[in-house]
């Protein structure tokens, strides 16, 4: 199935800012988030289709998935 | 009063009335320069050091803005730049909370830190920063770390609270407590070249959403640090957040994130209520 990942901020350094690619049926976000070496620990919002989601969400055809790092800092 | 009252039509440039002015008031009547900014206020006139505020906020608003208390919660690199423009926008009494002393590695950002001050107390360089700035403010010192136990005592009396904190599990409990006591929350953070910013009303669970119900654990400041300009730039839209809910004016983020990405020069507003 084709997915298209979008990252922001500091997820886009050495990576890319949108990707569309193919991954197997099944595949979660988190499965994603791992292929990306994106620690699970610092993916704050997750968005797909403009919806919030968690980790655990398996993907589907033709979806938009946004990760936005979790800042903490002030 | 009346005569204050004279002293004050008498000597007023139109609406507005000089420093000095103000100063010679508060001598001659016995009153605190914040006194005698309220009368000011209250007789329709406006302290000239406001005049360019005056086209953004009227002189009702400005009345207003002196009438409130603001809970700042955290003076570090956010806090520093939110209490001054706070109280330079006129913001009548500043509650500053924050344990730390200043440390050599706030040396690049936080802007009441000096070398001088290395070693001493956050809130105590605000309130003389405060002192210097704008005399007619109120900052109250509170050397003390923010915690669910004692939320409820530290914003009493505050309209709106802004959250400067530097740790999640802190952040969550800031916002159960503004929740309890009924009041707004501006919430900012920030690492290395990106910051966000929401705004959390009584009862919504904004904070938990923007967290995605984490109790803890540090964001990704860890390893990218914070540079100097991106605290002033979420701190200053925090401010412009506390303004608006204060006056009663404009467009919050209520129910809306905003993603700050410097170093591709994005601003992106997510919806948080889906």
């Amino acid at each position: 199935m084709t997915v298209t990942v979008k990252l922001f901020a500091s997820f886009r350094t050495g990576r890319f800012e949108v990707k569309t690619a193919d991954y197997p049926a099944g595949t979660t976000v988190g499965d994603v988030v791992d292929s990306l070496a994106l620690p699970r620990a610092d993916v704050g919002i997750i968005l797909i289709n403009s919806r919030h989601a968690e980790l655990d969400r398996p993907l589907a055809e033709g979806d938009n998935l946004a990760l936005f790092p979790l800042l903490g800092g002030g | 009063m009346d005569t204050l009252k004279s002293y004050l039509e008498e000597h007023a440039a139109g609406d507005l009335l000089p420093w000095h002015r103000q100063l010679e008031a508060s001598r001659s009547f016995g009153l605190t320069i914040a006194e005698t900014e309220e009368a000011i206020l209250a007789h329709g006139l406006l302290p000239a050091r406001y005049q360019r505020n005056r086209t953004t906020i009227p002189q009702a608003g400005q009345r207003e803005l002196f009438h409130s208390q603001v809970a700042v919660v955290g003076c570090g690199g956010l806090g520093g730049y939110v209490i001054e423009e706070l109280a330079r926008v006129g913001v009548g009494r500043i509650v500053a909370i924050d344990p730390d002393v200043f440390e050599e590695h706030n040396l690049n950002r936080q802007l009441l830190s000096t070398p001088e001050r290395l070693g001493t107390s956050k809130v105590a360089a605000a309130a003389r920063r405060v002192g210097e700035v704008n005399p007619a403010v109120t900052l109250v010192p509170l050397r003390r770390a923010f915690s669910r136990d004692n939320g409820g005592e530290l914003l009493a009396g505050s309209r709106v609270a802004v959250d400067c904190l530097d740790a999640v599990a802190s952040r969550l409990e800031l916002a159960e407590a503004c929740s309890s006591v009924g009041i707004p929350l501006v919430h900012g953070a920030i690492a290395g070249w990106y910051g966000q910013l929401t705004t959390q009303f009584p009862g919504e669970a904004t904070l938990q959403a923007v967290y995605r119900s984490r109790s803890g654990g540090p964001g990704v400041e860890t390893s990218l640090g914070n540079p100097s300009f991106t605290p002033a730039v979420v701190a200053s839209l925090e401010v412009a957040e506390a303004c608006k809910l204060l006056l009663g004016q404009g467009t919050t983020l209520r129910g809306r994130q905003l993603i700050v990405d410097l170093k591709s020069m994005e601003f992106t507003v997510i919806n948080l209520k889906e």
